[in-house]
């Protein structure tokens, strides 16, 4: 067999930022299942968003056709990645923008902590991003003695509650009202202006309390850093997505704005975002459009900031690309619908996937992104239901990546051990009986020996070691008495006799 | 290798197979089709879909448009209001006595910004299936900050600015400008994703729509 590249692709180096999973999935899902709590919040919330999503795609007459227009755009950037990524580069360069390239999360937390640095400020308001939650910004910045405020409503519960994300949009969504009232109490006095003592648990009240602890900050920022959810490659145009202003004040106030963003989350031209401006709103937060959205080309004379960085970042992305069954996860435009229909999430949460992208997509993208190697549990973090290929708004087909992922587990595992897995045993002896149809029919008829194990209503509930992994949780049914093809020859046989 | 050719280098080789994409179907409802919905009926829709995302309302025609914006001016208390250059039609520079118009030049401070009751500004587009707003600069808009730190912003929309859908009103907007989609008031989802008005934008939207 000959290797195959994406082996040979530099993966999301270890160590910094939020990929990997400390430990494997079923290990940390089975601490999840046990908080009655986290699974009553998440099963509200997820049932919430999952009906306005419905209510707000079924509007459209013309959802398909934007889906298979998204996911055909994507796979247009993504075939001239090089290209488009050059072209932005030149765009953003003639307006006024400085660009930036990063090879891993190391390089880009560096770049940045030297551009804040260079700005002289002590501390910077951050926009919800993906792309700096994925590199560990926060604890780099924290490093050189940059402090940086998470001013999105629920990261600032994350960031409050000292916690980590568990999902890709409301990163809070496994806490309550009840618990992030508690949380504003006891910890926006630490760090600014201390929530009211009379705070209730009303989300306005709740809202009110974040909009008081933060309204100095913005006003007073030098330094602001986001994310992107789109670059224009054709005018060098970015996009930010949002719904409470606080991306606004980051990107209009600050006289410095960073931006960091993965090299993938391109459109080729202005129209493209025609489609996505469609899909994701109606896709993540299940409104019609999102409360506010910001565009911005290079620096604008007078208004907003006067130094404009864009950094780009690879980070394991390339190393995705690079194989051709798994690259479409980079159509990716984290919108989390696939979360929010997931039952083996639902029950979850996100922090069971131990990466900054949980869910359906995190399943495919993590360990694409760090070499399935490091997040070998992932690819089986799923039951194949197929619900999130359904919602992806730019078709993403993760249930058959999973499976694909799966078997790139296997390989790897067989690269890294020459001593042969129960697995590799079985799997070499199935293909020995496979290749010869009279060692396949013969063992089909041994099979039925198996029936001598049956137990009560022809079921096999308990097998002997190692067999007995699959028997702990679930039943083996009976062989059948007689093998299809015996039962085929007799037939034939019989007709032959009395045509 | 510095960085940048680096990274240009793994692309290439990652897509060195060669797969070409198939090709763009724009088979879905473009700019350049007939609007399935025009006229009264167009801004009725506007005004549904404000509404549905708690903006308040006001209908109006261009004559009228002084009157409508002191009516809401005053019922709001609004006494200290920002106003870009270029916002004032006729009638508009002849506000009751009681509210002060406050202009932007020389460039307000955030911290004063902070002090006014509201800012009153035009826009560039209106979508109405989405109730967008899209607000990008140009006259009587004012730069991003002006629609952004004061807690009350009204919003005057002619029916000329008024299209369909999000292809229509990105057709009509250029993206060398700075732009701002406003989709009713400040909101987040972020608590149980209960979706609750009012967190750091203006926390109150008012759209007069002049047929």
């Amino acid at each position: 067999m000959t290797q195959p590249v994406f082996l040979g692709m530099p993966t999301a180096p270890p160590g910094v930022g939020q990929l990997r999973s400390r430990r494997p999935f079923p290990e940390a899902a089975r601490a999840a299942l046990g908080d009655a709590q986290l699974r009553r919040n998440l099963a509200k919330a997820t049932g919430t968003i999952r009906a306005k999503r419905a209510a707000v795609v079924e509007e459209l007459p013309d959802w398909a056709e934007l889906r298979a227009a998204g996911a055909a755009i994507k796979d247009q950037v993504l075939a001239g990645l090089d290209g488009y990524l050059v072209q932005l580069e030149e765009q953003v360069s003639a307006r006024g923008g400085v660009v930036h390239w990063a090879r891993d999360a190391n390089e880009a937390n560096r770049i940045v902590t030297d551009l804040v640095k260079a700005a002289g400020a002590g501390e910077v308001v951050k926009v919800k991003s993906m792309a700096t939650q994925e590199i560990g910004l926060n604890e780099a910045l924290a490093t050189a003695g940059i402090a940086a405020w998470e001013t999105d409503l629920a990261e600032l519960i994350v960031q409050l509650g000292h916690d980590s994300p568990s999902h890709i949009l409301v990163p809070a969504i496994h806490r309550n009202r009840a618990e992030i009232r508690e949380i504003f109490l006891r910890e926006m006095g630490k760090v600014g202006l201390p929530a009211p003592p009379d705070l209730s648990d009303e989300p306005r009240a709740l809202a009110e309390a974040a909009r008081l602890h933060l309204r100095r900050k913005f006003l007073e920022a030098e330094v602001a850093v986001s994310g992107a959810n789109f670059a224009v490659a054709e005018t060098g145009t970015l996009a930010v997505v949002e719904s409470e202003g606080n991306g606004r004040m980051c990107l209009t106030l600050p006289r410095v704005l960073i931006t960091v963003m993965g090299i993938e989350k391109l459109v080729p031209t202005w129209r493209d975002l025609e489609v996505f401006l469609q899909l994701l709103p109606r896709s993540s937060t299940g409104e019609r459009m999102n409360p506010y959205t910001s565009m911005w080309t290079g620096v604008h004379d007078g208004d907003g900031p006067s130094e404009f960085h864009l950094v780009l970042l690879d980070n394991g992305r390339t190393a995705t690309l690079a194989d051709p069954q798994g690259r479409s996860a980079l159509r990716c435009i984290r919108c989390s619908a696939c979360l929010n229909v997931c039952p083996v999430y639902e029950r979850t949460g996100g922090h069971a996937y131990g990466s900054v992208y949980p869910g359906p997509i995190g399943a495919v993208l993590s360990p694409q992104m760090t070499g399935v190697a490091d997040n070998a549990s992932l690819p089986y973090a799923s039951t194949l239901c197929g619900a999130c290929y359904d919602v992806c708004p730019v078709a993403i087909d993760i249930p058959q990546m999973l499976v694909h992922l799966r078997s790139r587990v296997v390989d790897a595992k067989r690269e890294a051990s020459r001593t042969p897995s129960p697995e590799r045993v079985v799997m070499a002896a199935a293909a020995w009986t496979m290749d010869s149809p009279a060692r396949w029919a013969g063992a089909l008829r041994a099979a039925r020996l198996g029936r001598l194990l049956g137990g009560r209503r022809g079921r096999i509930t308990a097998l002997p070691p190692p067999l007995s992994a699959w028997t702990g949780t679930r039943d083996v049914p009976l062989p059948p008495s007689q093998t299809f093809r015996d039962w085929w020859t007799r037939r034939e046989r019989r007709r032959r006799r009395n045509p | 290798m510095n960085a940048r050719d680096e990274v240009l280098a793994r692309i290439r080789t990652a897509v060195a197979d060669g797969a070409a994409p198939a090709p763009v179907a724009r088979d879905y409802r473009t700019a350049g089709q007939p609007p399935a919905v025009a006229g009264e009926e167009l801004l009725e829709l506007l005004v549904d879909r404000l509404v549905d995302y708690r903006a308040l309302v006001r209908r109006s025609s261009t004559a009228m448009v002084a009157a409508t914006v002191v009516a809401a001016l005053t019922e709001r208390g609004a006494r200290r209001v920002a106003v870009p250059e270029g916002i004032l039609p006729a009638g508009l520079d002849r506000l009751e006595p009681g509210i002060e118009l406050v202009g932007d030049a020389p460039p307000l401070s955030p911290a004063q910004l902070d002090g006014l009751d509201g800012v009153l500004t035009g826009c560039a587009v209106a979508i109405a299936e989405t109730g967008t707003i899209v607000l990008d600069g140009g006259s009587g808009q004012g730069r991003r900050a002006l629609s952004l730190v004061p807690d009350y912003h009204l919003v005057v929309v002619t029916a000329a600015q008024v299209v369909a859908t999000v292809p229509e009103g990105l057709a009509r907007l250029d993206p060398a400008r700075p732009q701002t989609w406003i989709s009713g008031p400040s909101a987040t989802s972020d608590i149980e994703l209960d979706r609750v008005e009012g967190v750091h934008g203006p926390r109150t939207l008012e759209v007069i729509v002049c047929s």
